[in-house]
C-alpha cells in the first residue's frame, strides 16, 4: 500500500474518533428540538459534568486497585447515571416551567443553566485542568492495524457504534420510542391520544444527557484530562453537527457529527489546521444552501 | 472693601499653594490592572512597590524627600491606560513603574515620551516596544517575549543539532507570537521550516494535527502556547511513537503540565523566567509579602527590583532630572530581588534571564543552557 493511502486512512479514523463524540452529543440536542422545539444550551455543561463524576469515581476505584476495564465501566455507568439525573433535573427546573412560554423564554433560561452549571463545577471542583485516568492504557497493542487507529480511538468508534445501535432499536422498536415519535410529530395529537407528554420530555431529556456522558467518558479516557470548560467548544460543534445533519432528525444528527468530524479531520490533514474551523463552518453554510433543513431534516410547516 | 482684600488674599493663597508643591512628595507612579480579570497581574506589583516605598520612607526616603505612590488602575485596557498617562502627568510623578499589560502601556507611552517621565515596566514582554528604539525613557525589568524565542532557536540549533522544525501555536496572543517569533528566529540560524500550524484550544483531540507531524517527522516541534494543548499534542505523539524533541516557552512551565502529562512528557523542553526563589533578599521580600498577606504573585518581584534600580539610579544622578535618570539606569548595575541586573542599551532587563528547562522524572530541572553567541 502506498504511502498516500496510509496517511489517508490515519485521517480518516483521526476525523471518525472525533466525529463520534460530535454524533453523541448531537443526538441530545437534536432529540430535544424534535420533541420540544428548543435548544437545550445547557447540553455541554451536561457532559462536561459526565466527565467530572467519571474522574471522581474512576479515582475512587482505582485506589481500591481495579482493573482499567473495571474502572472505565464503573466510570462509565456512574457518569451515565449522574448525568441522566441532571438532564431530568435541568429540564424540570429550567425548562418545564416555561413550557407555556414564548420560544424565547426557555433559550434564555437554557443558556442561564449553562452558565449555572459550569460556575458551579469551578466552585465545587476547580478550574484548573485536572488529570483523567488513561482508561485505555491497558488496552493491547492493535498489531498491524495499529498505523492507522489507537486501541482507544478504536473503542470510542466502537462504543459509539453500540450506542448508535441501541437508540436506534429503542426508537423504533420500543413504546417509548412510539411516544416519543409522537411527539415529536403532534405534541396536541399524542396527548389526546393519552400520551404522557411531561414523562416522555423528561425521558428524552435522561436519554440525550446519558450519551453526552458516554461521549464524554470515552474522549476524556483518551485524551487524558479535563477542565469545567470542555464543553463548550464541543457543544457548539455539536449543535452544528445537529443542524447539519437537519436538526430533529436521529439519524442526521449522528451523519453530521460524522460528516463534521471528517471534514475538521481531513481539512487539518491535508491543508491547514489554521483553517479546520473555517472548514467545519463553510460545510454547514454551504449544505444549508442546499438543503436548508440539513441532510436529513425534513421541512417543518409553520403550525398556525 | 472687597476688592481691596483680593488681591493679597489670591496672592496668599497663591503662594501657600506653591510652599505646599515645595514641600510635597517625591511621587511614584505605580499604574497597572488593579481591578478586572487581569488583576492577578497587577495586584501583587502594587503590593511589592508599596513595601518597597515603606522600607525606603523609613530608611529616610530619597535625596530627603519621602516617596509617595500614585497609583493608578488602567483595567488592562489601552484607552484607560492613555488617561492614567494624563493623569500621572497632572500628578506630576517622577517616573512611572508599570504599565502591567504590553497593550496598555504600548498606549501609555508617548504620552510619557511628551512628558519625559522614564517608566519601568514589570510586565510588559511585547517585543516592539524597546526594540524598535521609539521611546529612549522606557525601560523593563522583564525579558521580553522575542528572549524566549532566540534562547529557544539558540538551544534548538546548537544543542539538539536539529534540522528541520514544525511549529505549532494556539492561535492566542501569547502562543501566537512567540511560535512565530520561534520560527523567524530557527529560519535565520538555517533550521528548515516544514509546517506552520495553528490549533483551536480546547479541541475534542488533535489526532489529524499529530499523525501530519508524524509525516513530516521533524527533528523538533516547537508549540507556542499553553500546557492543557501542549500536554493534548505531545501525548498523542508518543502514543504515536513520534520521537521529534518538544520544546515550548513559559506558558507549559506549570506544575499541571507534568501533573497530566506523566511519562509522556518526559524529555520536553520549556524556556521560562529563571528561577530566582533561592536568592536571600528574594526570600526575604517574599516573607515579608507573605506577612501582609500577599504574595510577590507574577510580577511582584520583577515591579520590587523596577523599584530598586529607579531609586539607585535617582541618587546617583543626585536628582529627578529624567536624563539624568535614564543615564544612570544605563550606566549602573544593581543589586535587587532578581539578581545583579543591568539595562541594555535599548532598555532591556540584562541579568535575569531566560533559563531552559527540560522535564526530568517528573520535574523541570534547569540545563543550565547558555548560548554561543
Amino acid at each position: 500500500m502506498s504511502e498516500g493511502f496510509y496517511y489517508l486512512s490515519e485521517i480518516f479514523f483521526a476525523g471518525l474518533t472525533r466525529g463520534s463524540i460530535y454524533a453523541l452529543l448531537a443526538l441530545g440536542y437534536t432529540m430535544v428540538y424534535g420533541i420540544l422545539g428548543l435548544i437545550n444550551f445547557a447540553h455541554g455543561e451536561v457532559y462536561m459534568i459526565g466527565a467530572f463524576v467519571g474522574l471522581v469515581f474512576a479515582s475512587l476505584f482505582s485506589i481500591m486497585g481495579y482493573s482499567h476495564l473495571a474502572l472505565f465501566a464503573v466510570a462509565l455507568a456512574a457518569a451515565v447515571i449522574w448525568a441522566g439525573a441532571y438532564g431530568f433535573t435541568i429540564e424540570r427546573i429550567a425548562y418545564r416551567p416555561l413550557r407555556k412560554a414564548p420560544r424565547l423564554a426557555p433559550l434564555i433560561s437554557a443558556i442561564g443553566m449553562s452558565i449555572f452549571l459550569r460556575e458551579y463545577v469551578i466552585l465545587a471542583q476547580t478550574s484548573d485542568f485536572v488529570a483523567f485516568p488513561a482508561l485505555f492504557e491497558g488496552l493491547p497493542d492493535l498489531g498491524p492495524l495499529r498505523d492507522f487507529i489507537q486501541p482507544g480511538e478504536l473503542v470510542i468508534t466502537l462504543v459509539t457504534l453500540g450506542v448508535l445501535g441501541l437508540l436506534f432499536v429503542l426508537i423504533k422498536f420500543t413504546k417509548l420510542g412510539l411516544a416519543m415519535r409522537a411527539i415529536a410529530q403532534d405534541r396536541e395529537m399524542a396527548m389526546l391520544l393519552g400520551v404522557d407528554s411531561d414523562r416522555v420530555i423528561s425521558y428524552t431529556f435522561v436519554l440525550g444527557s446519558m450519551l453526552a456522558a458516554v461521549g464524554a467518558i470515552l474522549i476524556a479516557a483518551h485524551v487524558g484530562q479535563i477542565n469545567y470548560h470542555i464543553g463548550f467548544i464541543v457543544g457548539i460543534k455539536a449543535f452544528t453537527a445537529a443542524v447539519l445533519g437537519g436538526i430533529g432528525s436521529i439519524p442526521g444528527a449522528a451523519l453530521g457529527g460524522l460528516i463534521l468530524g471528517l471534514t475538521e479531520s481531513f481539512a487539518t490533514g491535508y491543508i491547514s489546521s489554521d483553517y479546520e474551523d473555517v472548514f467545519a463552518f463553510a460545510i454547514l453554510v454551504l449544505i444549508l444552501i442546499f438543503k436548508p433543513a440539513g441532510l436529513l431534516g425534513k421541512n417543518r410547516q409553520e403550525k398556525v | 472693601m472687597w476688592r481691596r482684600w483680593f488681591l493679597p488674599l489670591c496672592l496668599t493663597l497663591f503662594l501657600s499653594l506653591a510652599a505646599l508643591e515645595v514641600q510635597a512628595d517625591l511621587k511614584i507612579g505605580v499604574a497597572g490592572a488593579h481591578s478586572g480579570d487581569l488583576a492577578p497581574y497587577g495586584i501583587p506589583a502594587r503590593d511589592a512597590l508599596a513595601l518597597a516605598a515603606e522600607k525606603l520612607n523609613a530608611a529616610g526616603g530619597l535625596l530627603g524627600q519621602k516617596v509617595q505612590l500614585v497609583v493608578l488602575d488602567d483595567v488592562c485596557k489601552p484607552g484607560v491606560a492613555a488617561d492614567v498617562a494624563n493623569k500621572m502627568v497632572a500628578e506630576r510623578v517622577v517616573a512611572v513603574i508599570g504599565h502591567i499589560c504590553s497593550g496598555a502601556t504600548k498606549a501609555a507611552l508617548p504620552i510619557y515620551q511628551a512628558a519625559k517621565i522614564p517608566v519601568i515596566s514589570p510586565s510588559a514582554t511585547s517585543p516592539e516596544l524597546t526594540l524598535e528604539g521609539r521611546y529612549p525613557l522606557f525601560f523593563r525589568s522583564i525579558p521580553h517575549d522575542a528572549k524566549q524565542a532566540m534562547v529557544q532557536a539558540d538551544f534548538i540549533v546548537q544543542k539538539l543539532k536539529a534540522k528541520t522544525a514544525v511549529i505549532v501555536h494556539d492561535k492566542g496572543d501569547y502562543g501566537k507570537a512567540l511560535a512565530l517569533l520561534v520560527e523567524q528566529e530557527l529560519k535565520k540560524r538555517g533550521v528548515k521550516i516544514l509546517m506552520v500550524e495553528g490549533v483551536t484550544p480546547g479541541a475534542v483531540n488533535y489526532s489529524a494535527l499529530v499523525r501530519k507531524i508524524g509525516r513530516e517527522a521533524p527533528d523538533v516541534v516547537a508549540f507556542g502556547g499553553y500546557h492543557p494543548e501542549a500536554t493534548k499534542i505531545v501525548t498523542q505523539a508518543r502514543k504515536r511513537r513520534i520521537k521529534s524533541a518538544f520544546i515550548s516557552g513559559d506558558g507549559v512551565k506549570d506544575p499541571s503540565f507534568i501533573k497530566i502529562g506523566r511519562h509522556y512528557v518526559e524529555g520536553y523542553y520549556a524556556t521560562s523566567p529563571a528561577d530566582i526563589s533561592g536568592l536571600p533578599q528574594t526570600q526575604q521580600v517574599n516573607q515579608e509579602l507573605a506577612d501582609r498577606g500577599q504574595s510577590s504573585g507574577n510580577f511582584g518581584l520583577q515591579a520590587h527590583a523596577a523599584f530598586t534600580a529607579l531609586v539607585q539610579a535617582i541618587k546617583r544622578a543626585g536628582s529627578t532630572d529624567p536624563e539624568a535618570i535614564k543615564k544612570q539606569l544605563h550606566a549602573q548595575t544593581v543589586d535587587t530581588v532578581l539578581g545583579k541586573i543591568h539595562f541594555d542599551p535599548q532598555g532591556d532587563i540584562v541579568g535575569a534571564g531566560i533559563s531552559l528547562y527540560q522535564v526530568k522524572d517528573a520535574q523541570f530541572v534547569d540545563l543550565n543552557f547558555q548560548p554561543e553567541p
